[in-house]
């Protein structure tokens, strides 16, 4: 059986120089910026790197599949602020006297996955695409966390859960070691389970996945739901690293996680790309965003810079000329 | 011998349509059954209803005795029924292995994680069977059209692993897309699988059918018309009675070819494009028609997509009915009354989820337009006008163009450019995919458009074609014109002058 390592071989190995690209630019913005400000390198600089990669990573990996399957999932934003707001609500707060430690954070993630499940069912079963049926699960997400908080921002007071981003192991918050963990885990369905492969099929050619036996339906709600178990976990993970939960706690997380995705050179068109990509994509975005405050940038500058980037990701991540049709 | 597959009484409808009406055949163990008719006779639905694809109406199926019932491909796989589709079907973003085992992953599962070694050395076993050396690890995509075909067999193969009785192999026109010596590996493997598998072979070429098949069934609108033993019957035979009428006799309508008339529609002089062609000198006037002849890359396609304005020229000139041309886009040509009928139908030619009004008045709005907007009932009288006129097979003006047959699409195309004014047409392979029956009725529509004062460039995949509808063949090799013969009744050049030309 290949193994990750051997899978990264293979995506990094060279059969086209675009798939080295996302890494090549990797590296360059390194060492731009280490050569702009030497700070970026101190171990302190890399420590809060990672951890401000911690939620934009878990997030992709979800995105990552959707993305794969040729599909969006533009609920990214209410799934998570759904979850943090079951996790603050259940867990000790200074709202309400539920105390229920990491059963919360169980049912902080379920409620992740539930959202993406309604939304793979609503697309499949009521046949409304994948953009109009997550752009409603966002709002509705939205619009339930933000009634359940009352509008106002509510404390997580769970010392257990908050360790998520205060305790340290091996020098770096527990928070990074679980986006590790869910990298590992996204890895693992991608490029070793049936789902992982068929998820790629039907990126690839949905008709033809169909007339081989593909149950495509149901793949595509249990994408769906594996991507809302990710945002789930991204709004724990959330939650913990603010020691609370707000109306505006999921507020630009989609335009991050879908730049990741898109920087890291997976196709929008489904069917090319992966979540070893998207590590490498999460890592160019909250490297950039790093490096420019380190530099001191306007942050207006920073978000243009932003939509600069992703435009020209997808501009040079397709033979845009072999595109008949652009919608 | 007994049958393994019998259907009987086979009855399909599709809103409109009856696509099969009472289709009876077998199938016996170890045998090849031909099928042949024209495009809409319905071999692809009687294929797809074998394959579990489409439920039937009506009628029944029996394998091995016992009764059949299937809801989806994936019955029909459990019965041991498999397809090769005429589209190919294979993910080409996969590997081989990927695509030969898709949907049977389970196979090789072990507590939820595939072990693709397996799973490669299941793929490798598989094509070492049919005796096929294709790398199972490399991207569907990087193979020929020939291999993929070969992991499409392989694919539906796989079957006899985990079903236990004879296979049936439904092959949807597998040659479609396969040289002639590609052809012969794909037939080679077929015999030599007789003795495992029996195969309904469909193909528009009746010599491959006659040369595979044991038996051969015909079906012309939807029904069995005759079946043969393959070594009774010749091609011209089955031919004679697939169209219900004699192949060379007027088949070009000849008669019908008049002298063209003395305006000069299209004129260039010294004209070239970026290296893909050059110091072309072209004359069409009304009402005549002028074929290219030349091998892929001779520059013939190039010259039609410049004057059709998909490709700008960039040496020598053009002049559309006297007026000097450049075109940067097609739009500009469709302005100077230039219609394009092109090869991909379903790509180019027709909006295929729009009705047949709706694509017929797509060139030129303004005929359907009253004070400023749209006139749905002037719209629909104009296109069912053209569906009498044309003997367009459909339901009404509001059928979607996606449901036609080929002919009957190209006829649709053909009656934009009328409703827009054309009077220059490109046709670009214009009976590509046609049957021999929709091209004769092409033919008939290119006569009526000649006789009217249209100008016609054509080129096609056939020298008789070319030769039989034009009034003047020009022979294209390396770019350049490298010889013109007069086309006149009675008077037509021979192909193997041609062919000295052009290779």
């Amino acid at each position: 059986m290949t193994l990750i390592p051997g899978r990264i071989a293979a995506v990094f190995g060279g059969r086209r120089w675009r798939s080295l690209a996302p890494l090549a630019v990797l590296i360059v913005l390194c060492v731009l910026i280490a050569i702009a400000n030497p700070n970026f390198i101190e171990l302190r600089n890399l420590v809060r790197l990672a951890n401000s990669a911690a939620v934009p990573l878990t997030l992709a990996m979800g995105l990552t599949f959707i993305i794969l399957m040729g599909s969006i999932d533009l609920s990214v934003e209410g799934t998570l602020s759904v979850s943090a707001m079951v996790v603050v609500l259940l867990a000790a707060n200074d709202a309400n006297g539920n105390d229920y430690g990491w059963w919360a954070v169980l049912a902080a993630v379920v409620a992740g996955t539930a959202m993406g499940f309604v939304s793979g069912l609503i697309q499949t079963m009521l046949r409304i695409p994948s953009f109009m049926a997550t752009l409603g699960m966002w709002f509705i997400g939205l619009g339930l966390s933000v009634y359940m908080l009352g509008g106002s921002a509510i404390r997580l007071n769970d010392a257990s859960i908050r360790d998520l981003a205060l305790h340290r192991f091996l020098g770096l918050p527990v928070a990074v070691w679980v986006a590790f963990g869910a990298f590992l885990l996204a890895a693992i369905i991608q490029y070793h389970t049936k789902l992982g492969r068929h998820i790629l099929a039907i990126g690839g050619d949905e008709d033809v996945a169909k007339l081989s036996g593909v149950n495509v339906t149901r793949v595509r709600i249990t994408a769906f739901a594996l991507a809302g178990f990710f945002f789930g976990v991204s709004g724990v993970l959330a939650a913990a690293q603010l020691g609370q939960s707000h109306a505006v706690i999921g507020d630009g997380r989609l335009f991050a996680a879908v730049t990741a995705v898109v920087v890291g050179g997976t196709a929008l068109t489904g069917g090319e790309g992966g979540v070893v990509n998207t590590l490498i994509g999460v890592l160019i975005v909250t490297v950039l965003a790093n490096g420019m405050i380190l530099l001191g940038i306007s942050p207006y500058i920073q978000q243009t810079v932003q939509g600069l980037m992703i435009i020209a990701a997808v501009a040079l991540s397709l033979d845009r000329v072999r595109l008949r049709i652009v919608k | 011998m007994s049958a393994m597959l019998n259907a009987s009484g086979i009855i399909k409808n599709f809103p409109g349509v009856q696509a099969l009406r009472d289709v009876s055949i077998e199938v016996r163990p170890n045998e090849v059954v031909g099928l042949i008719g024209e495009n809409g006779a319905g071999k692809s639905t009687l294929m797809r209803v074998l394959a579990g694809s489409y439920r039937p109406d009506g009628g029944s199926l029996t394998l091995d005795g016992e009764q059949l019932r299937m809801r989806s491909p994936r019955d029909a796989a459990r019965h041991g029924i498999g397809m090769v589709f005429q589209e190919q079907s294979l993910v080409l973003n996969l590997t081989v292995a990927e695509n030969i085992y898709l949907g049977e992953e389970d196979r090789f599962t072990r507590f939820g994680l595939v072990n693709w070694r397996a799973m490669n050395a299941a793929a490798r076993r598989q094509l070492a069977k049919i005796g096929i050396d294709i790398d199972v690890t490399a991207r569907t995509s990087e193979l020929t059209f020939a291999a993929r075909q070969m992991v499409e067999l392989a694919k539906a193969l796989t079957l006899e692993e985990v079903v236990e009785r004879q296979l049936l192999i439904l092959l949807d026109e597998p040659t479609s897309v396969l040289n002639a010596a590609d052809i012969e590996v794909l037939f080679a493997r077929v015999r030599s699988l007789k003795s495992r598998a029996s195969f309904v072979f469909v193909s528009h070429r009746l010599d491959e059918v006659l040369a595979i098949s044991d038996r051969v069934y015909t079906m012309k609108d939807g029904a069995v018309v005759a079946k043969h033993r393959a070594a009774e019957v010749t091609a011209p035979e089955l031919h004679e009675i697939m169209v219900g009428r004699g192949l060379q006799a007027e088949y070009y309508r000849e008669a019908r070819q008049l002298a063209p008339r003395d305006t000069v529609m299209v004129e260039a002089k010294g004209l070239g494009a970026n290296g893909a062609y050059h110091g072309v000198d072209l004359n069409i006037r009304a009402g005549e028609i002028v074929g290219i002849a030349g091998v892929v890359g001779s520059g013939r396609e190039e010259v039609t997509r410049t004057i059709g304005g998909f490709l700008q020229h960039d040496a020598g000139e053009m002049r559309i009915a006297g007026d000097m041309v450049r075109f940067a886009s097609p739009e500009p040509a469709v302005r100077k009354g230039i219609g394009y009928v092109p090869r991909e139908r379903r790509l180019e030619g027709l909006v295929m989820f729009l009705s047949i009004a709706e694509n017929i008045s797509l060139a030129d709005l303004s005929s359907v337009m009253r004070h400023g907007a749209i006139d749905y009932g002037k719209e629909r009288r104009l296109a069912a006008d053209w569906i009498k006129r044309l003997r367009i097979k459909a339901p009404g003006p509001d059928a979607a163009c996606r449901k036609l047959s080929g002919g009957n699409q190209q006829k649709v195309v053909l009656a934009r450019w009328m409703t827009a004014g054309s009077r220059i047409l490109v046709l670009d392979h214009p009976t590509r995919g046609l049957d021999v029956g929709a091209k004769e009725e092409v033919y008939e529509l290119v006569r009526d458009l000649s006789a009217q004062g249209v100008a016609i460039l054509l080129i096609s995949d056939t020298l008789e074609e070319t030769i039989g509808l034009s009034h003047q063949v020009l022979v294209m090799r390396d770019g350049e014109i490298t010889a013109r013969f007069d086309a006149s009744p009675g008077k037509k050049p021979n192909q193997v002058d041609l062919l000295r030309a052009m290779v």
